[in-house]
């Protein structure tokens, strides 16, 4: 059953956003981690030293292993950040930063 | 676990850990005692600088000199599993007045041992590409390093080979009739030992009172900003000549001066911020927005990076700034090794050979003297 039935939410309509180019669907208050994995994504992020694969751990904003960049901002955390229409998400590979 | 051995560390810090490996290398059978995990305390709440730049000449500075040696010796080994780095400390002064005072500072440490290197105002950028344009110049230390506290301390533990009992507390320490130590009683028994060394960092004041002696180890917070992750941007270990002023400074109320290091796991470090407000634990934004302003002085980059929490700890502080280490003769049996301040994981090592080589009958290679824990005992309670 789909969690939104279960909770009685009636969320506003959807909106689209990108992940790596590619389009998928958000809901209003949905926050990045949320959206991603309604769309089967588990894990966007790659770890500093030996590029392992990193997606929500706490989901609720303590570990800082959600890391994602979103709209060219690296280091935020997809557990916490809420989605707007148009947000561009993007695999985050190590730091997420280019020197 | 056999109830009786050589000797008790009350602390599972990174002093009582330093204690613990040179005193079982001296042959000693060790038992540490912890009321929570190791460096639960502040050692698990602080930086790992092991400075001799802010050291002024004394018996602080001597200990920093024989502490740095033997980390040295210990990184040969162990250095990768504690991400020790022999980074080098570079002090930065923005005025001609402040320059001139880290250079009357320089003479005298290296008078005493300590390599200082002046480094010309457009010389600084060679060392430090991200540096504020515009300072007055600065001194580089190359025998400054830095280790991961938490790995140092359980890394040091592990290698000890001591038994470890965390998760116990001490509520007594057992004296015989003649007033020698005997011992400590915990929440889970005794423990029979005739040496007892208090390494309980910023309660080491309580555990001496417990043995019946006055010891005034008081708290002085400081609060530490962590940023994102970031590529290698700070290489040494960076601060500001006002933070040496601070170090040594007397007062209560809040100091911040502007401390910048990168971390091997990525994350910035900034500190450092001084206050005497007890076990006050409370996050205090005003102390936090300081230290983010002093770092963004001295590296400007930082004003784009995002800051990604804060902690504090609590520095176990003695009136004098020097910790107590050595036999208390008011308790035969008990020995001191706490109150560091803000250089308890640097002065860790050479800490614990001092109170190993006591504890096993030997000379310590330093005077013990200025260390004294009597030493507080003419003052008004
Ligand atoms: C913000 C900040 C930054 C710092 N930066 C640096 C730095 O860069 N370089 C540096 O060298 N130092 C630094 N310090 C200082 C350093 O952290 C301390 O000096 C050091 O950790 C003290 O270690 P310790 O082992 O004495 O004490 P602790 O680590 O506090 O260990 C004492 C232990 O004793 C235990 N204990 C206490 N009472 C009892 C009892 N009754 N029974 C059982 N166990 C008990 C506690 O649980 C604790 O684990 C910093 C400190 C702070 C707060
Ligand atoms: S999953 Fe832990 S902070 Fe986001």
């Amino acid at each position: 059953m789909n969690p939104l039935e279960w909770a009685g939410a009636r969320p506003g309509p959807a909106f689209a956003v990108t992940f790596d180019g590619r389009e998928i669907e958000a809901l209003p208050g949905q926050t990045v981690a949320a959206a991603l994995w309604a769309a089967g994504v588990r894990s966007w992020r790659t770890t500093r030293g030996e590029g392992r694969p990193r997606g929500v751990l706490c989901g609720i904003g303590v570990c800082f292993d959600c890391l994602v960049t979103v709209n060219d901002r690296p280091n935020q955390r997809a557990c916490l950040v809420p989605l707007r229409p148009g947000d561009a998400i993007r695999t985050q590979e190590g730091t997420g930063h280019h020197d | 676990m056999r109830l009786t051995c050589d000797v008790v560390i009350v602390g599972a810090g990174m002093v009582g850990a330093a204690c613990a490996l040179y005193a079982s290398r001296a042959g000693l059978d060790v038992i540490v005692v912890d009321r929570g995990p190791v460096a639960g305390g502040t050692t698990g709440a602080g930086e790992g600088n092991l400075l001799v730049s802010d050291k002024e000449p004394g018996p602080e500075l001597e200990l920093a000199l024989l502490s740095a040696r033997l980390w040295t010796e210990l990184a040969d080994d162990l250095g990768d599993l504690f991400e020790y780095e022999a980074k080098g400390g570079v002090v930065v002064a923005a005025a001609a007045a402040e320059l001139a005072a880290l250079d009357r500072l320089a003479d005298g440490q290296r008078a005493a041992g300590v390599r200082a290197e002046a480094v010309d105002a457009d010389r600084l950028r060679d060392l430090e590409p991200y540096l504020a344009p515009g300072l007055a110049g600065g001194f580089f230390y190359p025998q400054d390093a830095q280790v991961m506290p938490t790995l140092a301390a359980a890394h040091l533990l592990r290698v000890s080979g001591a038994r470890l009992s965390a998760g116990r507390t001490v509520t007594g320490v057992l004296r015989g009739a003649d007033g020698a130590v005997r011992g400590v009683r915990t929440d889970r028994g005794d423990l029979h030992a005739p040496a007892v060394v208090n390494a309980a960092g910023t309660w080491g004041g309580e555990l001496a009172a417990l043995a019946g002696v006055r010891l005034p180890v008081l708290p002085r917070r400081g609060f530490v900003l962590v940023t994102e992750p970031l590529p290698r941007r700070v290489r040494h270990k960076v601060y500001a000549a006002d933070y040496v002023a601070d170090v040594a400074s007397d007062s209560a109320a809040l100091q911040t001066s502007p401390v910048v290091e990168g971390t091997a796991a990525g994350p910035v470090l900034i500190g450092a911020s001084r206050e005497r407000v007890g076990f006050d634990r409370s996050f205090a934004l005003p102390v936090v927005r300081a230290l983010a302003a002093g770092a963004t002085r001295l590296f400007p980059f930082l004003s784009d990076v995002r800051a990604v929490r804060a902690y504090l700890g609590f520095r176990p502080y003695l009136p004098d700034h020097l910790p107590a280490i050595g036999p208390d003769l008011r308790a035969p049996g008990l020995l001191h090794a706490c109150g560091h301040e803000g250089a308890g994981i640097g002065l860790a090592t050479g800490t614990g050979q001092l109170i190993a080589r006591v504890l096993s009958g030997q000379a310590p290679e330093l005077d013990l003297t200025p260390f004294a824990p009597e030493r507080f005992t003419e003052e008004a309670v």
